[in-house]
């Protein structure tokens, strides 16, 4: 066990690279599948050192689900933020910090988190306590600190916390 | 090239650019760095996507093909788009480190990470 953990620290991850490699070359053939094959092998091996543990998974169902969601809200948003920047003058823009208290614990789902809040238009995660617990984000435009802070919590965080336990 | 697809490379195209024209639009009207930071990485990733969208219906109809690579381009997008901005806002509260007093309180016993560094754990 400790061997198959050594020499391959992230299963999914040397089979994502290799499926990411054979499709960049939009041909298949066998020869790129080996190359890939061994960037697979390879790559998780090097960066292993900053990615010490594998993230729990529980529910590959609830990670598609949520990619779609957050697609989705991209769209909206985006819709959204365009219509403020045409329409809204500065001044009337509530542009603010909030501070988002986490319940998250795993590192790649505080990343998640904090990479789905700056994707989704109108919002930007800046900074993370230093005791990891709390994310700092900016605002374009928020009425209620406590309502914005309240949406990102129930829409996104509860949705992670059901993929990663 | 029959009209339907035409029509919706069209569409995909029009939708692209207007998102890019109103994202460089809101980096020349909002006044400061963080507000203009949300301007490019949010409305280009719509502008970009349409684009994408149009090209892989462009070669769709071509060569009766579906190319991944645009889809690739777009994952690739949303996988470095947050930490650009990440590191571009991260920049900014190092450079004005007065601004620590407006920050809201991360409501914990230790700060935010830019002023407070961990200690120990």
């Amino acid at each position: 066990m400790t061997l198959f953990k050594r020499w391959l620290p992230h299963p999914l991850l040397a089979i994502a690279l290799t499926v990411f490699w054979l499709l960049l070359n939009s041909r298949f053939s066998l020869g790129d599948l080996v190359l890939g094959a061994l960037l697979g092998l390879i790559i998780p091996i090097l960066t292993s050192n900053f990615w010490p543990q594998r993230p729990n998974v529980r529910s590959y169902r609830h990670v598609v689900i949520y990619v779609l969601m957050v697609a989705w809200d991209i769209v909206m948003a985006n819709i959204l933020v365009a219509k403020l920047i045409l329409f809204r003058p500065v001044s009337q823009l509530k542009t603010r910090w909030v501070s988002l208290p986490l319940e998250l614990k795993s590192p790649e789902a505080i990343t998640l988190l904090a990479g789905t809040i700056t994707l989704t238009p109108g919002t930007v995660s800046s900074d993370i306590s230093a005791d990891g617990q709390s994310l700092l984000i900016h605002c374009l435009d928020a009425e209620d600190a406590e309502v914005a802070v309240r949406h990102m919590k129930n829409r996104y965080e509860a949705r992670l916390k059901e993929i990663f336990t | 090239m029959d009209f339907i697809f035409e029509l919706l490379i069209a569409i995909h195209i029009i939708i692209g650019g207007i998102f890019i024209l109103v994202g460089s639009f809101g980096m020349l009207k909002l006044p400061d760095l963080m507000s203009r930071l949300h301007a490019p990485t949010k409305a280009t990733t719509l502008g970009v996507g349409g684009a994408l969208m149009a090209s892989m219906i462009f070669f769709f109809y071509r060569n009766q093909t579906i190319f991944v690579h645009e889809v690739l381009i777009t994952l690739f997008l949303f996988l470095t788009a947050p930490v650009t901005a990440h590191f571009i806002a991260k920049a900014h509260l190092h450079l004005n480190r007065d601004q620590k007093s407006t920050l809201p309180s991360t409501n914990r016993p230790k700060g935010w990470s830019t002023f407070d560094a961990a200690g120990g754990d």
